[in-house]
């Protein structure tokens, strides 16, 4: 999805300008490592009733067992709410998701997927983003705001029984839960492996240029 | 005064290796144990681990706590679990306990007395026969289970509030705490707001039928507001109380409050 044609010359001619803000960053990374909080303990909690007939490897679990693993999620989900909530306020306020998400045009994403499967689409100007990021980094958030209604609605299925309504009734929740990890696996194994294939993307998620 | 060796400056070996034990399963403990616990086998974990771990922990418990907190703040008495028609329940309706069905207490209804202690003003021992006389309602609820699965079952008896207002119990104090004959000493705190949920039952019927063994004959705590494993079996005694007498699962370390 991803090209490699940028040169050292249009990196040194670009003027430079902060690509990633501060709070970005910030909310970026405090996001990864509570995502990975909650998956490794999310195994974890699945490991104890699997919902399909396989289990996660253990060393990839957080916890040591179900006790822990609840500790952890438990733990975890107020990062990932609190600051999940601040990138939402702050990406509307600032008009940050309307300037670099939209508009998200069929059209667009078509053009842009067949460019990057032709290996045709560049990362020339890291500020603007493609079709096919716009359309992955809004679906993300949506799914990251999916994952937290249906773990709130099955942490507290009474208290909060219309977020369980929301999504039907309470097993489906765990089938909405799980199946939003496993969206955000996968987004997770893209996402860093085209970080990867364009440095400067990365250098931009750290030092902000 | 026996000479101290450091291995991270400032930080006891021996003590180093003591936090360690404490973090691991009792099996692996044993078997670290057993192997031989040294130093030497301490280093083939990161210094950082160890340490951090004992720390993580602490930390942990003490946003369990927090979080209890927060569980107690959001309870509304009010609101009651979902209830179901006959046609959703499961079937059959799972065994759960930490041991074996061949291992769960055979009580004799006949000499079985429900013990009731601590604030309450009348701490006469219930027979099963009186308790069966007192007014019995039927619910269908969704049993949700810590690990993840849930299953919807009929229960009836009669509300706990009931019970506890007719013992004169002492409605201020802060928990009800349940001691179970099942084997290791099962027992559990409930907050007083959830003993005095609408919902929450003393039950002696399952679909109808008098409480199977399965399902914790004589008599089981049905608190559908709550978390499976806060739902005592097989109960003994009840005691009204202000202390925090802790429970077989909360001890090891599940969320106390644990609430729905």
């Amino acid at each position: 999805m991803s090209s490699l044609r940028v040169t050292d010359e249009q990196v040194s001619t670009t003027p430079a300008k902060v690509i990633q803000p501060a709070w970005v960053r910030i909310m970026h990374w405090i996001n990864a490592l509570a995502m990975i909080l909650m998956i490794l303990s999310g195994w974890q909690i699945y490991n104890a009733s699997p919902l399909f007939g396989f289990s996660f490897p253990r060393d990839y679990t957080l916890g040591g067992w179900l006790g822990g693993g609840l500790l952890w999620h438990f733990a975890a989900m107020w990062l990932l709410m609190v600051n999940g909530l601040a990138y939402l306020v702050t990406g509307f306020a600032t008009g940050r998701f309307r300037k670099k998400l939209l508009p998200i045009t069929a059209s667009g994403v078509l053009h842009d997927v067949r460019a990057a499967l032709t290996f045709k689409l560049g990362h020339d100007d890291l500020t603007v983003y493609n079709y096919v990021q716009r359309l992955l980094y809004a679906g993300i958030i949506l799914v990251g705001v999916l994952i937290v209604l249906s773990g709130l609605g099955m942490w507290k299925p009474v208290q909060l029984y219309y977020l369980v309504m929301l999504f039907g009734d309470y097993p489906t929740a765990r089938y909405v839960h799980f199946f939003c990890m496993a969206a955000i696996c996968a987004f997770l194994v893209i996402h860093v492996l085209l970080a990867l294939l364009v440095p400067k993307s990365l250098r931009a998620m750290i030092i902000g240029r | 005064m026996a000479k101290r060796s450091f291995l991270i400056p400032g930080v006891d070996k021996r003590l180093l290796i003591k936090d360690s034990l404490k973090t691991m399963p009792d099996v692996t403990r044993r078997r670290f144990i057993a192997g031989g616990a040294s130093l030497g086998a301490l280093t083939l974990l990161t210094g950082c681990d160890v340490v951090d771990s004992s720390s993580a922990d602490a930390l942990l418990a003490k946003v369990s706590k927090f979080n209890d907190a927060v569980q107690s703040f959001i309870f509304n008495p009010d609101a009651l679990a979902p209830t179901f028609p006959e046609s959703a329940i499961t079937k059959p309706f799972p065994f759960n306990a930490y041991y074996d069905l061949d291992d769960a207490p055979e009580v004799d209804g006949k000499d079985w007395k429900l013990e009731v202690r601590g604030l309450v003003d009348n701490k006469k021992s219930w027979t099963l026969d009186e308790l069966y006389k007192l007014p019995q309602f039927t619910q269908i609820t969704r049993h949700i289970c810590v690990e993840g699965w849930s299953a919807i079952g009929s229960w009836t008896g009669t509300p706990l509030r009931d019970f506890l207002k007719f013992v004169g119990a002492d409605t201020r104090a802060k928990y009800v705490w349940f001691q179970c004959a099942d084997k290791d000493g099962y027992n559990s705190p409930l907050d007083m707001r959830t003993a005095l949920h609408p919902q929450t039952q003393m039950t002696f019927k399952y679909a109808g039928e008098i409480l199977p063994r399965a399902y914790g004959f004589p008599m089981k705590i049905r608190v559908p507001t709550k978390l499976g494993f806060k739902n005592p079996k097989y109960v003994v005694s009840m005691e009204v109380t202000n202390d925090y007498k802790g429970g077989y699962w909360e001890d090891q370390g599940y969320n106390s409050f644990s609430g729905s």
